[in-house]
C-alpha cells in the first residue's frame, strides 16, 4: 500500500476531465455520486448525484463489492458493472481513490457491448473520447456486417449457379454414367425418332449388405465397378444411366431380340457376380433385371416401358434375384 | 482491383442506367453478363476497360462519368452502409477530411486485401485543403471529387471543389470550404441500419 507515501497531483477541473473521460464518476467517502461525466449522465436519472452509487450500479466482478469499503479494496482492478435499471447496460472501468480521503473517481467504458449501448441510449459520436476506440469498434460491426452480406449475397449467387450447373448436368457424379436427366433425354429421344429399341432397368442384390458391413466407400467403391462393367459389357451408342442408389437404366437402341436381350443380361449378371476387392476384402453382389423392348408396343411411351421394365425386374427379384426377366404385353 | 470496388461500377451503371447499358458495357468491355463477383480480385485493365466501355456506350466523357460514380456511391439509398462507413471518419467535414489520410488503413481494418486509393490531405488556410489521390485507376481523382462533393452535402457544408489535374505523384483535388455549417445536412445515427 502507499498509504504513507504523498505522490505529486494534478489540478483538473470537471469540464477537462469530462472532456478526457466523459463516463467518468466520481464518488463521496460514503458512497454518493459527486460529479458525472456526460456521456454517463445519458444512462442515468437526472436526480442522480447525490444517490447512492450501490443502488444505481451492480458491481458483478469481482464478486462482494458492496461498498465503499470493498471499492477502495479494489483499486484499479479490473470492474465490470451493470446498470441496475430495464436497460441492464454493461460497464467495465476501474476505480482509483481521490486524494485526501475525499472518495473516489471512477472511469467507465462499454466494451464489446458498445453497440447496444448507442441504441439504448442514444449516443453520438460526440460522446466519445477521442481516445475511445468506441468508434472503430463500432465502424467495424459496420464494416463487417457489410462484407459479410458480400460474401451472403456471393454465396447465394453461387448456389444458384450450381444448382442450375446441376440441373443442367447429364453425368452421375459417383459414376460417370449418364443420370436421370441424361436418360430421360436419350429416351424421349429413341421414342421421337421412332427406333426400335430395348430396356433393361438393373437392380443391385445384396448391395445393401455391402454398405452396412463395409461402409459408405465401398459402396460407392462397387457401385464404380459395376458402371465399369455396364460400361463393358454395352455398345457406344447404348445409354447406361444411373437412375437411383443402386439401381440402373440400360437403352440399347436397335436391339429388341428377346434371346439376344436374354443373352446380354445373362452376361452382365454373370460379370457383376464375379467377386470385387475393396481395399483386400472381397465383396459380392448380385443383381436383377427387367427388361422391355419397344416392339412390343403399338404406340410407344417411354414412361410406360420404363414402367413394364420395372414390373418384370420385380418379377424377376421375386423369383430368387440374379435373374433377368423380359416383359411380355398381355 | 478488388472485386467490391468493381462491383459497386457495376452497381452504379445498372442502377443509374439500367439493364440494357449494363449488357452492352460487360459485352463490350469482354465481361459475361453477370459481371464482377464482389469477393475476388480482377485485372486493373479489365476496370479500365469497364469504365471506357461505359463512356463510349454512354457518350459521357470518362471523368464525369467517373465523377457520378462517386456522387452515386455516397448518396444511393441501397449504398447507405458505405455512407455510414464513410461518416466514421469524422464528426463534421472538416473532421472528416482529416480522416481521409487512414481511409486505406480504415478499409483494409474490414477487408484486409482491400486497395483502396492512397489519400494525402493538406491544410494549406483552415479554408483551404489540397487532397493527393494516387490510384492504379487513372481518374480515381474524380470519383474522390464526386464523392467528396456528396459528403459536404451529407454533412451539411459549403464547399467547392475542384479536380485540378493529374501529376506523376498522383491527381490533386483542390477543397475551398466556404461554411462549414451551410444546411443540416443529413442525419448520422450511430446506432445504424437495421
Amino acid at each position: 500500500m502507499d498509504g504513507g507515501m504523498t505522490l505529486p497531483g494534478l489540478t483538473l477541473d470537471i469540464i477537462s476531465l469530462a472532456r478526457l473521460m466523459p463516463m467518468y464518476l466520481s464518488l463521496t467517502e460514503d458512497g454518493r455520486i459527486a460529479e458525472v461525466g456526460p456521456t454517463l449522465a445519458k444512462l442515468l436519472p437526472k436526480d442522480a448525484a447525490g444517490q447512492d452509487f450501490f443502488a444505481l450500479f451492480e458491481i458483478s466482478r469481482p464478486g462482494n463489492v458492496r461498498d465503499m469499503a470493498g471499492l477502495a479494496a479494489r483499486t484499479g482492478d479490473r470492474l465490470h458493472l451493470v446498470r441496475r435499471d430495464e436497460s441492464r447496460t454493461s460497464l467495465r472501468g476501474l476505480a482509483v481513490p481521490l486524494k485526501g480521503g475525499q472518495g473516489m473517481l471512477l472511469n467507465l467504458s462499454f466494451g464489446i457491448t458498445v453497440a447496444e449501448a448507442v441504441r439504448d441510449h442514444d449516443l453520438t459520436d460526440a460522446d466519445f473520447a477521442p481516445t475511445d476506440l468506441a468508434m472503430e469498434l463500432l465502424y467495424l460491426i459496420e464494416a463487417k456486417t457489410a462484407v459479410m452480406g458480400e460474401l451472403r449475397a456471393m454465396n447465394r449467387r453461387l448456389e444458384g449457379a450450381r444448382s442450375e450447373a446441376e440441373e443442367r448436368a447429364l453425368t452421375d457424379t459417383l459414376t460417370g454414367l449418364r443420370n436421370r436427366r441424361a436418360l430421360d433425354l436419350a429416351l424421349a429421344e429413341l421414342v421421337a425418332r421412332g427406333q426400335p429399341f430395348g430396356l433393361m432397368h438393373l437392380d443391385l442384390d445384396w448391395f445393401k449388405a455391402v454398405n452396412d458391413t463395409l461402409g459408405h466407400a465401398a459402396g460407392d467403391h462397387v457401385l464404380r465397378m459395376v458402371a465399369g462393367v455396364l460400361r463393358a459389357q454395352t455398345r457406344a451408342g447404348d445409354t447406361v444411366a444411373r437412375v437411383g442408389g443402386d439401381e440402373f437404366v440400360i437403352l440399347l437402341p436397335g436391339l429388341v431380340d428377346a434371346e439376344r436381350m436374354r443373352i446380354i443380361a445373362a452376361r452382365i449378371i454373370a460379370r457383376l457376380e464375379e467377386p470385387m476387392d475393396y481395399q483386400g476384402v472381397s465383396t459380392r453382389v448380385s443383381a436383377s433385371i427387367g427388361m422391355a423392348a419397344s416392339t412390343a408396343y403399338d404406340r410407344v411411351l417411354g414412361d410406360r416401358m420404363l414402367a413394364d421394365a420395372d414390373s418384370a425386374l420385380y418379377e424377376a427379384k421375386r423369383q430368387g434375384r440374379g435373374r433377368a426377366e423380359l416383359h411380355v404385353p398381355d | 482491383m478488388h472485386g467490391l470496388l468493381n462491383r459497386s461500377i457495376q452497381g452504379f451503371l445498372r442502377r443509374t442506367y439500367g439493364e440494357a447499358v449494363w449488357h452492352d458495357v460487360a459485352a463490350r468491355a469482354g465481361l459475361g453478363p453477370d459481371g464482377f463477383e464482389a469477393m475476388l480480385d480482377y485485372d486493373d485493365n479489365l476496370t479500365d476497360r469497364v469504365i471506357n466501355a461505359a463512356a463510349l456506350r454512354l457518350d459521357r466523357p470518362r471523368d464525369a462519368l467517373l465523377e457520378d460514380l462517386g456522387t452515386y456511391l455516397v448518396s444511393h439509398p441501397d449504398l447507405e452502409r458505405l455512407r455510414r462507413l464513410l461518416r466514421f471518419g469524422g464528426t463534421g467535414f472538416v473532421d472528416f477530411l482529416h480522416s481521409l489520410d487512414e481511409l486505406p488503413d480504415r478499409a483494409r481494418m474490414a477487408l484486409p486485401e482491400l486497395e483502396l486509393p492512397e489519400l494525402d490531405l493538406n491544410e494549406q488556410r483552415p479554408d483551404r485543403f489540397r487532397l493527393m489521390c494516387k490510384s492504379p485507376l487513372i481518374g480515381a481523382g474524380h470519383v474522390i471529387l464526386g464523392l467528396l462533393r456528396a459528403m459536404a452535402d451529407d454533412y451539411g457544408s459549403l464547399a467547392v471543389l475542384e479536380h485540378e489535374g493529374s501529376w506523376p505523384e498522383g491527381e490533386i483535388i483542390r477543397i475551398d470550404l466556404l461554411d462549414p455549417r451551410f444546411s443540416e445536412g443529413r442525419r448520422f445515427d450511430l446506432a445504424g441500419v437495421a
